[in-house]
């Protein structure tokens, strides 16, 4: 190598690391003013803002954070939210892993039918259906319960094709060998197939934790009484209450995001490859 | 003989047992999808208010017919076509770009990735809440404008102004998605040999020209199942509005969700917000249909 191609492989670097430098800090310089901004004292937030120290948090506390739990009952509406999350990700991940199974690997009448149908309503967006949904949990008394947030959204065409996909891929001579044994088809799925396709499972759950996580539009429709928020439609309301304390808000968003940030550490991989996944297949 | 027999009980055992796994999810899919689905048609044919839910008469399709003279829908429609029609392409090439910035092994590589996708870490009401307080209008307050003034500009209306109202939310939006995007296109990356990069550096061929004939060639399916999954996120856009502006200013950032929102739920016109819901659905459906059509000629 000579040693002009070498300082222009330097200088491609230099440029490379520049280019990711810059772009880097203004993506997440909302956020670091976000995080500054819920340790300040509200009289600090707006006091620097031409200077770099509007991203510093002088005289942090966590005075903010204190105000964000005696204002806003956080303990009751972080339960409220895994609770019903928890309830459609053991069912959500249940059924549609058998259903996707059955259509994997079961030999039935309709199998086929079933298959265009789930592809052809995975685009099917919610807002659409949202109105005559509303009714039909209105007319089974189910508005301001559990039982509006989590049945209606238990059955996902998509994770039910996430799984088949999965399963397919399963060699045909492990379950005959299961059922040369004596095993029987729901038995073998529970005893063979479940232990050996665990990666499916965490992508399908953390795919689905996120987006009821951040899911706004439902609970606000279905969830109106003041003790039955769930964190997206708590935060919104509390943008919107009296006294408009700034250092609050973005500590009560600073808050809203630590079980996102937790579960996007444990689970970064599978949540990755979910993502990832969704656009090989196409 | 026996194992004739065994077979065709593993068989029959084989089909009790679908029914058993595919049931519960069918219905559950049939009950709250399907059956919602016909009645958003079905009541788009009725004079319904939610006020009076016994007064519901049938009116054929005088609500369709309604939409063509509807101003409110006509401009809801046009926001959302406004809104897609810009933050797909913003927020796809964005995609791109940081996926070009990190997609090969350096020190560090990690960390800028996590960077890049870190807005996804907050949800939509969490970004809109903070946007709408760095987009403030008032230099001493607002963020963005804070460093326009220091760098000698004058400060912008972002929110309250209804010729930038929507060009600020498109601007947080791909900022916000790009990352997710940027995943599906590293992933796409992976698919294209590295070799052909090489011969084509052995050839002499520029950065610039391998991006050109090689990775844009190669991740053709990629680009375009992303622009199909962004478009459809693009025209569902609810939440950004809803907490930012309410719509306004002067109603330049109504959507067609928002809507069958606000004609819905706000005014009870239920039988009018289903045939805006039927025509939102409609124009959902051909846009992925035409999309995965393309898709499938690429693959």
């Amino acid at each position: 190598m000579t040693k002009s191609m070498k300082m222009e492989n330097f200088l491609t670097k230099l440029l490379f690391y520049a280019g990711n430098i810059i772009i880097g800090i203004i993506f997440v310089s909302p956020l670091i003013w976000m995080i500054s901004a819920s340790l300040k004292p509200e009289a600090q937030i707006f006091a620097n803002m031409n200077s770099i120290s509007t991203f510093i948090p002088v005289q942090a506390s966590l005075n903010n954070f204190k105000e964000v739990f005696s204002r806003l009952d956080m303990l009751q509406v972080f339960k409220n939210t895994f609770v019903y999350i928890a309830l459609i990700l053991v069912l959500d991940l249940l059924l549609n892993s058998i259903c996707g199974y059955a259509l994997a690997k079961f030999d039935f009448k309709g199998k086929g039918m079933m298959l265009n149908f789930i592809v052809a309503l995975m685009v099917m967006p919610m807002e659409a259906i949202m109105l005559p949904l509303y009714i039909e949990m209105s007319q089974l008394g189910w508005v301001n319960t559990l039982a509006a947030l989590v049945i209606p959204f238990v059955a996902k065409c998509f994770s039910i094709y996430m799984f088949r996909q999965f399963f397919c891929d399963i060699p045909d001579e492990l379950l005959e060998a299961a059922a040369l044994d004596g095993a029987s088809p729901v038995r073998t799925f529970f005893t063979v197939v479940m232990p050996i396709s665990k990666t499916v499972y965490a992508t399908v759950f953390i795919l689905d934790f996120v987006a009821h996580w951040n899911d706004f539009m439902w609970p606000f429709l279905v969830m109106t009484g003041e003790g039955k928020r769930t964190i997206q439609l708590a935060i919104q309301v509390f943008f919107g209450t009296q006294p408009i304390h700034y250092s609050a808000i973005m500590a009560a968003l600073v808050v809203s995001a630590i079980p996102m940030l937790i579960m996007f550490i444990f689970m970064q991989k599978y949540y990755i490859e979910g993502i990832a996944s969704s656009g090989i297949k196409g | 003989m026996s194992k004739t027999s065994s077979l065709s009980g593993r068989k029959r055992n084989e089909r009790v047992a679908a029914y058993i796994f595919t049931v519960p999810a069918m219905f559950l899919l049939f009950a709250f999808l399907v059956v919602p689905i016909l009645y958003t048609v079905y009541y788009s044919l009725f004079q319904y208010q939610i006020v009076r839910p016994d007064n519901i008469t049938f009116i054929g399709f005088k609500n369709y017919l309604k939409l063509f003279t509807d101003d409110d829908f006509w401009l809801a429609l046009r926001n959302t076509v406004y809104f897609t029609v810009f933050v797909v392409p913003f927020q796809c090439i964005l995609a791109l770009a940081l996926a070009m910035l990190v997609s090969s092994k350096f020190r560090g590589v990690a960390i800028f990735r996590t960077m890049y996708f870190s807005p996804q870490l907050t949800s939509m009401v969490v970004i809109s809440i903070l946007w709408t307080v760095l987009y403030n209008s008032n230099p001493n307050t607002g963020l963005i404008n804070s460093l326009l003034t220091s760098l000698g500009m004058e400060p912008i209306n972002f929110l309250t102004n209804s010729k930038t109202a929507m060009n600020s939310i498109i601007f947080m939006s791909g900022w916000q998605g790009a990352g997710y995007q940027m995943m599906i296109f590293l992933a796409g990356l992976q698919g294209i040999p590295r070799d052909q990069y090489e011969a084509a550096s052995v050839d002499g061929a520029s950065k610039v020209q391998q991006f050109l004939y090689i990775t844009l060639p190669g991740l053709k399916g990629t680009i375009k199942y992303v622009v199909m999954i962004t478009m459809i996120q693009a025209m569902k856009l609810f939440t950004q509005p809803y907490v930012m502006t309410q719509g306004g200013p002067k109603n330049s950032t109504k959507t067609l969700v928002y809507y069958i929102y606000t004609q819905g739920f706000q005014q009870g016109n239920f039988g009018y917000a289903c045939a805006v819901a039927a025509v939102f659905f409609v124009i959902v459906v051909i846009m992925s249909l035409s999309m995965k059509k393309l898709i499938a000629e690429t693959n």
